[in-house]
């Protein structure tokens, strides 16, 4: 096959742009299946573009980077930005979940949508996501990966808020915007402290100029960390850690597949390309990294210890979700870079496989997502049942699924990195691998095993029903990736050659870090893999004796542990103390402070004091108009010879001021 | 034919030509607004000429279409006009603005259209002649020219009772300065003998304008103040808020900002660089409390006028940081953020307007729901609300992100905690737009939308607003086109100002011992 043109690597992110104006201008106006025709046109077409680049890159001789030709953006003197487009091995991995999980998802969302309101506009907006993800992930420089980054920002916000005229929706479209701002913040000072410092926004010449420099860390050059935490500021906004976790949850408000897109497979997972991406700025800092890896760990564990006690089925996930990027936080943390990316691929197979099966069972049961009114669904909705089993027991980390493979080399990079915390960076992702395990059987359970517990009242017994098969098409491919998908990266210790992390290599070559791992050998690796899988065998029982053998028993647990079960079930009261400690007293102090003390005060009053002041004056002057042309001509003449006082005399005057 | 020579004099009479015309012309039916209309866009036409007739390679401080002919001859005062990167496109700027400012007007103003449009006309006369007067004393004419048409505009055609009350505060707190101004420049005459600006600069540049430092200190000061007020600078803008709520929809579209950014950084930069730089940081402190103190307010308005005038302050704020950081990057992104916020500004009070139009009411409380009902109007709204807030690949992020990287840059002492404070503009303005956003639009149907019917954009509307959103992505995507430019005014500046600013400091202080030993 010839490879592909550089040059048509602008249509992977302009053709979905091209869907959206079609379908966000004439789409009210189109039949349903025209607007679908056209969203799913404009997303196979760059999924087919990827797999061509796939050919071109893969080929015997190829080069490991490909850019396109730059064209300007803003250029000043001293300072230029341009649109470059840029394909490394990495970017390769993101394009491919971007768009194939994307297209899976058009797919399904064709039936999930069928009879929504404002179709047209649902499908435009999910394109003007493709497009700006596809900018996010080809983007050679900083700005422009910016531009992708705030554009993913602007489609969750449409997304969240689909169903603008509830307030819940609203709010939450709302809160992840503004969530997402703070991340932002740092985002933007971290490029304003780059160009103080490097001159440059440019990917290779920011991370060139840091290669050349290796002795910046050992001078004590202040500015390299304050830019990774900074950018780590960012991406906890993107990516939903600790502490701006909180806009996640409550963007399970817009539709399912959009959960399944933007808020677990690919938008979610740009704060760890990012820092994957900047992996020369974050391994010059030590300081960062450990608190990549911290913050990384402490979420993933917090996340899924509120995942536990949820009763919405979705909200199970999206904690799920917040606590599977906290893995991949810890990867990166740990200078596993690969192991990270690897996680991402294969999260984005099963998680999007969860979102979309549980989907299913929202359709199926016309839109219940509470977990206490199902039960029962395996037989009457089989094929969701068979697919989402596979995601669960992906996620949960069972051999040979795929989220095994990936969870395991973390925990492994974890445990064995030079990280001081590294024994307890690795117990707390033991830990959580366990309550993951738990959490997920326990949804499993819970919604396809025992008694049918849903609502019997009306017609809800009788209109459960297995979905179309254009939704369930999406659900056997991904469940097939969920599957086969970790099979990609099996490490050399389970008789793989590791083929992911070589893949990545030229990426992230880091010769020190190899040098570590390969003295340790691979009866450690077997050890450590055998533990996890233990865990995550002893989260199964739990979760099936809890749930399904002796269904009472976790309501008397947590009947017995009353303050633990409230810490948990009211998420640790973390919304609520942002509220009471930040945006209430914030709120409180411009209202009263500034609004009424020192706007009313001092700002107008000041204004009103001027004013009486003048009328004082007009008052005095009125006294002196007397109707007589010689006494105005008198002050005239008095006028004008102050005015040349001032002119002949001034600087003298002022001299002595 | 080549009018390069007259384009300037062009621009600026063919309006005030215009309002003698819509003075004679009866005020009958739909007269008025298509004659205005017509004026506007004849105007806007003609300044369509500059760009494209600019010459992009020539060095700042060269000013093209210039015309300098003797006008008085003791004092000596000259007609000299003039344009330059700084001013280019302030003036294509005002002149989109005004037919955009007519058509947003057609229903809104139904009484005395006359007197409207002719005051608003002579509003365009006097910001066109302010941006292209190189004489100080013309310019100064054009200044307090700029005042008069604005306050009767505001105690004429205001909103509500305090209509009075906002004319005369708008006036006084522009007159006032403006005296100062004026002793100030009446100094300048008379220590060189010129109110010709490029001279002007010359001396200044020679430090020849007075040996004596603390009276340029007083005369700097009578020009910063007068500008600062009429921005307005934290905390001088007392009078903003009550004329933005007042003022009529296309009035506040030319209300704030622009004309006295620009006379910064025309004639205090030019004239007093010393003084400038000296009193860099004050400027840039009080323009990170307005950033910071304009985005509160704004977040917890229920008024949307009022809501809009804090954000007026805070964005205007943002300008002000840019242009004190002295870096290239500050000024080009400062000055091209007065085109941004001309036009993103412009957009938002215009759908202000036609939501008043349609309902009655700034009152937020009584919208809701709107988005059912409008769905050109709400995707409008967003549209202009992104670009408010600084969306990549929108005008304003381009802008706002040259000025926060200048103020990076800046040789100033606490730049790092003072970009970091001015950055939260970014969140507190997402965080305002947004709730505004919410709650006009989002969620249940309000007491208003309910008890009336509205309508969705005509026409008309339709005309006014597209363009704008056009520029929006054009701004965005394309900024080199307008930066081309403002670039070489911003890269003089930066050198004239900054480099030398430590030699210069010396100079002085040295000028000003011997002056002090020979006395």
């Amino acid at each position: 096959m010839n490879p592909m043109p550089t040059s048509y690597l602008w249509f992977i992110p302009l053709l979905p742009f091209a869907g959206f104006l079609i379908n966000g201008t004439l789409g009210r106006k189109l039949p349903r299946t025209t607007v679908s025709a056209v969203a799913l046109f404009f997303t196979a077409l760059p999924a087919a573009l990827v797999a061509w680049l796939w050919a071109t890159m893969c080929s015997a001789g190829a080069s490991g980077v490909i850019e396109t030709i730059s064209r300007p953006w803003i250029a000043i003197t001293d300072f230029t930005v341009d649109f470059t487009l840029t394909v490394d091995h990495l970017t390769l991995i993101m394009l491919t979940v971007v768009t194939g999980v994307g297209f899976l998802i058009h797919i399904y969302s064709v039936g999930y949508m069928a009879h929504e309101e404002g179709y047209w506009r649902f499908f435009a907006y999910l394109n003007l996501f493709m497009f700006f993800m596809s900018v996010l992930v080809l983007a050679s420089n900083f700005l422009l990966l910016f531009v992708g980054w705030e554009g993913v920002g602007l489609a969750s916000y449409l997304l969240i808020g689909f169903y603008f005229k509830k307030k819940s929706a609203a709010d939450a479209g709302k809160k992840a915007f503004i969530v997402n701002r703070i991340g932002d913040f740092g985002f933007l000072l971290a490029m304003f402290l780059l160009i103080v410092h490097f001159g440059s926004l440019s990917f290779s010449q920011v991370f060139d100029t840091v290669a050349q420099h290796p002795g910046w860390q050992a001078q004590g050059a202040h500015f390299l960390p304050a830019i990774c935490l900074l950018l780590i500021l960012g991406a906890a906004g993107k990516s939903a850690q600790i502490p701006l976790y909180i806009w996640l949850p409550d963007a399970m408000e817009g539709p399912t597949p959009v959960s399944a897109l933007i808020h677990a497979a690919t938008m979610v997972t740009a704060g760890v390309y990012m820092v994957a991406r900047c992996h020369v700025l974050f391994n010059s800092s030590p300081l960062a990294l450990s608190v990549v890896a911290t913050i990384g760990a402490a979420t993933a564990i917090f996340a899924a210890s509120i995942g536990m006690v949820q009763h919405d089925i979705k909200r199970v996930l999206a904690y799920s979700t917040i606590s599977q990027l906290g893995y991949m936080f810890l990867a990166c943390g740990v200078g596993a870079y690969a192991a990270g990316i690897f996680h991402l691929l294969t999260h984005a197979f099963f998680k999007a496989l969860l979102f979309l099966a549980a989907g299913s069972v929202i359709h199926a049961l016309s839109g219940e997502q509470d977990m206490r009114k199902m039960g029962g669904l395996r037989t009457r909705t089989p094929i969701t049942f068979w697919t989402m089993s596979a995601g669960v027991f992906a996620i949960a980390g069972i051999p040979p699924f795929a989220g095994f493979f990936s969870k395991d080399e973390i925990l492994y990079r974890a445990f064995t990195s030079p990280n001081p915390l590294h024994i307890a960076l690795w117990l707390v992702g033991l830990l959580t691998a366990g309550m993951t395990s738990f959490y997920m059987f326990r949804l499993w359970f819970k919604t396809f095993f025992g008694e049918s517990r849903i609502d019997q009242h009306g017609d809800g017994q009788h209109s459960v029903h297995e979905s179309s098969w254009i939704m369930l098409l999406p659900l056997v491919i991904l469940a097939i990736l969920s599957v086969v998908g970790g099979w990609v990266g099996i490490p050399a210790a389970l008789g793989g050659n590791n083929a992911f992390e070589h893949f990545l290599d030229p990426v992230f070559s880091n010769p020190a870090a190899e040098a570590a791992v390969s003295t340790t050998g691979h009866g450690l690796e077997l050890i450590l893999a055998a533990i996890s899988v233990l865990v995550a065998a002893l989260g199964f029982c739990f979760a099936y004796v809890f749930y399904y053998k002796k269904p009472g028993t976790a309501n008397a647990i947590a009947q017995r542990n009353r303050p633990a079960y409230a810490i948990l079930s009211n998420k640790y009261w973390v919304d609520e103390f942002y509220n009471i400690y930040l945006v209430t007293p914030l709120l409180m102090f411009t209202r009263g402070i500034m609004e009424l003390i020192f706007e009313r005060g001092v700002v107008n009053g000041s204004g009103r004091a001027a004013g009486t002041t003048v009328r004082g004056f007009a008052w005095l002057t009125r006294a002196q108009i007397s109707g007589n042309i010689r006494s105005y001509a008198g002050w005239l003449a008095i006028g004008a010879a102050v005015v040349m006082a001032v002119m002949i005399f001034g600087s003298s005057l002022w001299a002595h001021l | 034919m080549n009018i390069d020579h007259i384009i300037l004099t062009l621009i600026v009479f063919v309006p005030l030509a215009g309002a003698l015309l819509l003075a004679l012309l009866p005020d009958r039916g739909k007269t008025m607004q298509w004659a205005a209309l017509a004026v506007t866009l004849f105007t806007f036409l003609l300044t369509l000429h500059l760009p494209f007739h600019y010459s992009y390679a020539s060095p700042s401080g060269v000013f093209q279409f210039e015309q300098n002919l003797p006008w008085i001859a003791s004092p000596v005062i000259r007609y000299h006009l003039g344009v330059d990167g700084l001013s280019m496109w302030l003036m294509v700027l005002t002149g989109l603005l005004a037919p955009l400012g007519v058509l947003i007007s057609w229903r809104a103003i139904d009484s005395r259209k006359k007197l409207f449009y002719v005051l608003f006309l002579l509003q365009q006369v006097a910001m066109m002649g302010i941006f292209v007067s190189l004489d100080l004393f013309l310019y100064y004419a054009f200044w307090e020219m700029s005042l008069i048409p604005m306050a009767i505009l505001i105690s004429t055609f205001g909103r509500t009772k305090r209509r009075r009350l906002a004319a005369i505060k708008y006036f006084l707190y522009a007159f006032i300065p403006s005296a100062l101004l004026l002793v100030a420049m009446l100094w300048v005459y008379a220590k060189t003998g010129t109110f010709d600006l490029p001279k002007l600069a010359d001396l200044a540049a020679q430090h020849a304008i007075s040996p004596s430092s603390s009276a340029l200190w007083i005369a700097s000061l009578g020009f910063l103040l007068a500008f600062s007020v009429k921005i307005p600078v934290f905390p001088l803008h007392g009078w903003l808020v009550d004329a933005i709520c007042e003022a009529p929809t296309a009035a506040v579209m030319v209300l704030a900002g622009k004309t006295a950014l620009y006379s910064i950084l025309r004639f205090s930069f030019a004239i007093f660089p010393e003084q400038s730089h000296r009193i860099a940081p004050l400027m840039i402190a009080l323009a990170v409390i307005g950033i910071v103190y304009g985005s509160l307010l704004a977040l917890v308005q229920n008024d949307l006028k009022q809501l809009a005038a804090y954000s007026t302050l805070g964005h205007l704020s943002f300008i002000t940081l840019g242009i004190f950081t002295f870096t290239i990057a500050g000024l080009d992104g400062g000055i091209y953020q007065i085109l941004n916020h001309g036009i993103s500004g412009g957009a938002f009070f215009m759908l202000l307007g036609l939501l008043y139009e349609r309902y009655g009411t700034y009152d937020i409380r009584e919208y809701g729901g709107l988005a059912q009902k409008l769905p050109w109007i709400v995707t409008l709204y967003a549209i202009t609300t992104l670009s408010i807030i600084g969306l990549p690949m929108l005008n304003s992020f381009v802008g706002e992100f040259l000025i926060l990287s200048g103020s990076m840059q800046s040789p100033f002492a606490h730049r790092h905690i003072l970009t970091a404070l001015a950055t939260t503009g970014v969140i507190l303005s997402a965080a305002y737009m947004m709730r505004m956003l919410q709650r006009v639009f989002y969620c249940d149907l309000g007491s208003k939308p309910q008890a009336v019917a509205g309508w969705d954009l005509d026409t008309r509307e339709h005309l006014a607003l597209w363009p704008l959103v056009a520029l929006f992505l054009a701004m965005g995507l394309a900024p080199s086109i307008w930066t081309r430019a403002i670039d070489t005014y911003g890269t003089a500046v930066n050198a004239a100002v900054l480099s030398p600013a430590t030699p210069t400091t010396l100079q002085v202080t040295s000028l000003q011992t011997t002056t002090g030993g020979a006395r």
